[in-house]
């Protein structure tokens, strides 16, 4: 086995997401440069991750803007709701006065058929 | 903070509490921020993701059902904020490098046994980072440094879990090629 054949199951090796076969084991073993490659990528990942923590500090103004922002987002969505709670109640009264017309209707042909059956 | 003040604000925030939701961003926004800068490489950038991505956290706050830390989906909205971004951005740049380009190394060379000092490879990887093409650098800072499983990284991208590995891989190759960088004699020892 040659060391380009491992080369890339050194760095998924490394944070244990792949296991080697006994035979890239045993070369690993009895060679240097893979050893040391794969101390070096375990020296990355262990410095990436204690990276996790740090925080860098944003410029001045950042939070102002996102408040600000969310703020507008938050006005829009209220305008917009009430303007649909209009439209809902447009709508339903619409409908209501539409059922009631047709109910009239109903009522003013059947009494009108009666009125014709009794004469 | 503690992680149940946090699902308290979360669920005050969802029921509409306005104060609750600005009280998160208070609370997470310089993480989101610090994220947004190593996924963009660039301030300004960093800022217009972080504004993006707190606007689509406040209007899908509802479909967030609280099996996740808030600041793992702050990470995943912020992601997918940036890959939009750094797309938009690309369209207008014709110079992008390819996945496959070197990573031109402006830096002077020195030796890696110098390097031993933790807090000087920290400064180094910060650099390194910041050289990567911006799609190797995405994947390999939500992997290494947030910790999102590959499924996540790949869905919030819009890659495969293949391309998404893929992409790891070479982006751990070059900073380690780019951190340890081996020195001439013993490359002419390996031809």
């Amino acid at each position: 086995m040659r060391c380009e054949d491992l080369a890339d199951d050194l760095a998924a090796a490394a944070d244990g997401s792949v296991l080697l076969g006994r035979q890239e084991r045993r070369h690993v073993e009895q060679c240097l440069r893979c050893q040391a490659e794969l101390v070096q990528y375990r020296r990355v990942l262990r410095t990436m991750r204690s990276m996790r923590t740090e925080v860098l500090e944003p410029a001045p103004g950042l939070l102002a803007d996102v408040l600000a922002n969310l703020e507008e987002a938050g006005e829009r969505r209220a305008v917009r709701s009430m303007i649909q709670g209009r439209k809902a109640a447009y709508l339903g009264g619409l409908a209501a006065a539409t059922a009631a017309g047709a109910a009239g209707a109903i009522v003013f042909a059947s009494r009108a058929r009666r009125l014709r059956d009794a004469s | 903070m503690p992680q149940d003040v946090v699902a308290d604000l979360v669920v005050a925030a969802r029921d509409g509490d306005r104060e609750a939701f600005d009280e998160l961003v208070r609370v997470t926004y310089a993480d989101s921020y610090t994220l947004a800068l190593r996924l963009t490489g660039n301030e300004e950038d960093a800022r217009d993701v972080v504004q993006d991505a707190y606007l689509r956290a406040f209007r899908g706050l509802k479909r967030f059902r609280g099996d996740a830390q808030f600041s793992t989906w702050m990470y995943r909205i912020t992601a997918n904020c940036a890959n939009t971004h750094l797309g938009k951005r690309n369209k207008h740049r014709h110079e992008e490098l390819s996945e496959s380009d070197p990573v031109a190394d402006e830096r002077p060379s020195s030796d890696p046994e110098l390097q031993a000092d933790a807090s000087a490879l920290r400064d180094r990887l910060e650099i390194a980072l910041e050289a990567l093409p911006p799609k190797l650098r995405q994947v390999v800072v939500l992997r290494d440094i947030y910790d999102l499983p590959h499924e996540a990284i790949a869905d919030e991208l819009g890659i495969s879990e293949t391309a998404a590995k893929v992409r790891l891989h070479r982006a751990r190759k070059k900073l380690r090629e780019d951190l340890f960088p081996r020195r001439l004699e013993e490359a002419a020892d390996a031809v």
